[in-house]
């Protein structure tokens, strides 16, 4: 895939004669695009079947095709029916940029769903859906800057690319991972998390661990760790979540233009 | 044609309002904005329009709203796969605004910019001729922060992404000059119809 990385606002003069609104929000795009790459379909086969959670599945596929993603982004994945109808719906991709001509995406049993309900009772390893992608540079991590990332329910799923990234690669830039969930058998990911996690419980929670919305106490001792550079947060879940989340950052001192946020919808 | 296997899928409905690719979201209305949602008072909005236009002007509140009323009664289509059918929005139309400024001859697109700094990029084209409006109601009450009020840019003929919430103003330029989600990979006009998602499409 392109891998030009776009330069920070805050150090590129943008080309004269470029429209810049005089306004304190623009967050540029992490990476270039391949146009090409975005808008061709190519086949990729199942290979397995995980269960996260009551709700949640993790989908393994063979991309043979797949040119690679950074952490964040997403693809376009399409079924077909035998009269021609399709279905097409954005997924954000779990796995990490290394793991060689595969990719992951985990997916919410969702009520009514023709997608995901299609993927939680009819899938089978050996199975053959269509994608297309990467999408979009703007949620994508190259693992350059200090993340700090919150996630509620399957909203985790592009952030354990970056924290996966993370890991693969050894980086020493930091990271941080907040993520919510109503359970502990809800959390996605649950054996995988460590020591860069906080957890919060919105419904239940184990014992000793209480039981509430994330509020700005779980968000300061992170922001007060100010690492070199600044935080870039990463924010992704449920519309209210986000709204939620964003809030509190920006109550925090987090400025707005280093706020990246992914709405599902 | 590569069918999947035991896939249904919903059941057909012919429905020639639905554009290639999309289906009814019914009563949901995602929020899909990538930045963090302003708290923009309607005593502070403006909405400028400059560039390419003899009389390059600001309006705020007050004055924009003393344009003719106007309101789109129809569709919407974001480029996330959902259609959101028989929406309602109140405001004035964008002819009124550029005939105004009076765009020179040279004008044939414009960005269009928030307050929050998003950017999107149109054709002139598209934004004129009663297709395009600066909207501060949704079903008769103001339009929600979320959704992009106090006031947001309409073009419900393309993709919703180039409909700028928070809107601040638009430039008239002599080309194109892509925006937030043009330079992110996305198409340089986002015609639902022709499935103009990405810019390879």
């Amino acid at each position: 895939m392109t891998e030009a990385f776009v330069a920070p606002s805050r150090a590129a003069a943008p080309p004269s004669g470029t429209f810049v609104p005089a306004t304190r929000f623009a967050v540029p795009g992490r990476i270039a695009v391949n146009g090409r790459q975005a808008s061709e379909w190519q086949t990729a086969t199942l290979t397995e079947i995980r269960r996260e959670t009551p709700l949640a599945s993790t989908f393994r596929f063979a991309a043979r095709a797949w040119a690679g993603h950074l952490p964040g982004q997403h693809l376009m994945l399409r079924l077909t029916a035998d009269d021609g109808y399709t279905a097409q719906r954005h997924y954000s991709i779990a796995s990490a940029p290394d793991d060689d001509g595969h990719i992951e995406l985990t997916l919410d049993h969702v009520d009514g769903g023709e997608v995901s309900g299609w993927f939680h009772t009819t899938a089978e390893p050996g199975d053959e859906v269509e994608v297309r992608g990467p999408l979009s540079g703007f949620f994508a991590w190259p693992g350059d800057r200090p993340a700090l990332l919150i996630g509620a329910g399957s909203g985790v799923v592009p952030l354990m690319s970056m924290v996966r990234h993370h890991r693969a690669r050894g980086l020493d830039v930091p990271l941080r991972l907040v993520v919510s969930a109503r359970a502990p058998e809800e959390l996605i990911y649950a054996r995988e998390l460590g020591a860069e996690t906080t957890r919060v419980f919105t419904r239940s929670a184990p014992l000793g661990v209480p039981v509430g919305r994330l509020g700005a106490a779980h968000l300061a001792p992170l922001l007060a760790e100010e690492p070199e550079g600044g935080w870039e947060a990463y924010v992704c879940g449920s519309n209210g979540f986000a709204e939620h989340a964003s809030r509190l950052l920006v109550e925090a001192g987090q400025p707005v233009d280093r706020i990246r946020i992914e709405r599902f919808g | 044609m590569n069918v999947t296997r035991g896939f249904t899928g919903r059941p057909r409905v012919a429905d020639p309002g639905l554009p290639p690719g999309q289906y009814d979201a019914g009563d949901d209305w995602p929020v899909l904005s990538a930045e963090v949602t302003p708290d923009l008072a309607p005593a502070d909005w403006t909405f400028r329009v400059d560039g390419l236009v003899r009389a390059p002007r600001t309006w705020d509140w007050e004055e924009a709203h003393t344009l003719p009323e106007s309101a789109y009664e129809g569709d919407i289509h974001c480029v996330t796969s959902w259609s959101k059918f028989g929406v309602r929005f109140g405001g004035v139309c964008l002819d009124a605004f550029l005939a105004a400024v009076r765009p020179e001859a040279a004008a044939t697109h414009a960005v269009a910019y928030s307050h929050t700094g998003y950017t999107t990029s149109l054709p002139l084209a598209d934004l004129t001729g009663g297709r395009a409006w600066i909207a501060w109601e949704y079903d008769g009450e103001p339009l929600a922060a979320e959704h992009g009020g106090p006031a947001r840019l309409l073009v419900p003929h393309l993709y919703f992404w180039k409909s700028a919430k928070w809107i601040a103003g638009l430039r008239l330029l002599d080309h194109d000059e892509p925006g937030f989600w043009e330079q992110n990979g996305y198409h340089a006009r986002g015609n639902p119809w022709e499935e103009q998602r990405y810019s390879g499409d």
